[in-house]
């Protein structure tokens, strides 16, 4: 009950400095009434009361579950070996396909993320769909995990997986059309929020404290960092994808 | 049709409408259900702890969820895309300016994960020696490291808005921002790299991310040759890319 409450009130906090910010200029710097007051501020209270609820259901339901999952997967026991320093890097597959799933899932139900799609099905005139924008976003993040459980895993350089993948979404962005580059680079920084960080986070932390070796404030942090570049590049091979789409549907098959 | 009729259909219709809607919402919440109960029943084989805490766990998500992209559409967005068209139309820049940096540093500042994790980065550099120690040192470091991102978010949020008005392209930025963060990932010390690119990545929080697209498509929208497409987004992507350059700088003023 504590903490429903606590994830209420800070739900509210989060929206006093906008409501500040937007009365401010509505009302002293523009000195204009809202159009449409009620329907907006009706609208207002459903993403409040929408996103705290969302929230203490995932606390409720989802994270607890979540993080016990990602410490369970990372013991020595599960793992079938005497002792964790004699694990190698493939006795972890559970943790990679696990790594990849709910890096999937939760971008899916990232309600960041569904502002943004809904916004570019909106502004491309349906050329772009929320769904499948989404769906690759997903693609991408779940890729960026493995890679960086990988990474923790095998105790490597976080700079050199930086440095290639950026390298890989710059050799996209050089090669794609540059009408969507705005969008990718959107996409990459929305993905990490509300549902993706508190299991990741576990994942992350779970990894490091049960790897002999790994210091936690070296390793535990950034597992997330690819979780920007590579999102980025999906976008930019969804907008070949429908660019491709688009061009087969247009020739007439034979 | 008589009254009685018309108001059972738009009843009926309504109500279509939000089973549509939770229906959206469940499919969107659908992966991550059938992530946790493959790896419990399967992977892990156990039993599901308090299946009826999770049953109406997952119906509040769906609900909220529903709740949630909803009032976008009826709040968010139309006032981010007022606010745009009303500050563009009233031609003060400046205003537009000031409006772009609040919206970043103040929904950044008192944001909960960015308390969270600076708080647990100052433990965690105060066990290390890498600042002072005692709360005092803790605290001070927290705190300037908050300020630190939140003008981030300020500044990139302004620095975004010039590029729409401007119609510079967002790839010069993207490329020529990454391109400093990877050299410096080689010359900053390294106990700040990883937390240089989580906060990159919980500065901008749910209530902000709808307000930004909106005011970016708004801004581009209204202002004549511009594409909101191409150029209407890349708001969010400056305001996670310009913080990790200024926690790394920050990192190598400090240690």
């Amino acid at each position: 009950m504590n903490g429903m409450l606590s994830i209420v009130l800070s739900t509210l906090l989060d929206i006093v400095p906008i409501l500040v910010l937007v009365l401010f200029f509505q009302f002293v710097v523009l000195r204009k009434p809202i159009p449409q007051a009620r329907r907006v501020f009706l609208g207002s209270v459903y993403v409040l009361l929408g996103l705290a609820l969302f929230l203490v259901g995932l606390e409720k339901a989802l994270f607890p579950l979540g993080r016990m999952m990602a410490s369970q997967l990372s013991e020595a026991e599960f793992l079938g070996v005497a002792d964790l320093s004699e694990a190698q890097w493939h006795d972890y597959y559970w943790v990679y396909i696990f790594a990849a799933a709910i890096g999937y899932a939760t971008t899916i139900a990232e309600p960041s993320l569904i502002a943004v799609g809904i916004k570019a099905e909106a502004v491309s005139g349906g050329s772009l769909k929320n769904k499948e924008l989404r769906v690759f976003v997903a693609f991408g993040v779940a890729i960026a995990l493995v890679v960086g459980v990988f990474r923790i895993i095998t105790g490597t350089y976080l700079e050199y997986y930086m440095l290639g993948s950026y390298l890989l979404a710059f050799a996209l962005t050089l090669y794609s059309s540059k009408d969507l580059v705005a969008l990718a680079g959107d996409s990459g920084g929305v993905t990490t929020s509300t549902v993706t960080v508190p299991i990741v986070t576990a994942l992350g932390l779970g990894l490091t404290s049960s790897i002999p070796g790994r210091d936690a404030a070296l390793d535990g942090f950034g597992l997330l960092a690819l979780a920007d570049p590579l999102p980025m590049t999906a976008v930019l091979l969804y907008g070949l994808y429908r660019k491709w789409i688009t061009r087969t549907a247009k020739t007439p098959s034979q | 049709m008589n009254a009685i009729q018309r108001g059972y259909s738009t009843g009926r219709k309504m109500l279509l409408n939000i089973l549509r809607r939770l229906k959206a919402s469940f499919m969107d919440l659908l992966p991550i259900i059938l992530v946790v109960a493959f790896f419990q029943a399967v992977v892990l084989r156990q039993p599901l702890p308090q299946v009826g805490e999770v049953i109406f766990g997952a119906f509040l998500v769906v609900v909220g969820l529903m709740l949630f992209v909803q009032g976008l559409e009826m709040g968010l967005f139309p006032i981010g895309e007022n606010l745009a068209s009303a500050l563009t139309h009233k031609g003060s820049l400046f205003w537009l300016l000031v409006f772009s940096f609040f919206l970043g540093f103040a929904t950044t500042v008192a944001e909960p994960a960015l308390i969270a994790v600076v708080d647990e980065a100052a433990r965690v550099a105060s066990n290390e020696g890498l600042i002072a120690e005692g709360e005092k040192a803790q605290r001070n470091y927290a705190i300037g490291m908050r300020m630190v991102v939140a003008l981030a978010v300020g500044a990139s949020i302004v620095l975004g808005v010039i590029r729409i008005l401007k119609g510079w392209p967002i790839y010069w930025f993207i490329m020529g921002g990454y391109g400093t963060v990877a050299l410096f990932s080689f010359f900053a010390p390294r106990e700040i790299i990883g937390l240089a690119y989580d906060l990159g990545g919980v500065t901008t929080s749910t209530i902000t991310i709808p307000l930004v697209t909106a005011l970016g498509v708004g801004l581009a929208g209204s202002i004549k040759g511009r594409n909101p497409l191409k150029e209407g987004f890349g708001l969010i992507a400056l305001a996670s890319l310009v913080p990790i350059v200024f926690v790394m700088i920050y990192g190598m003023i400090l240690f």
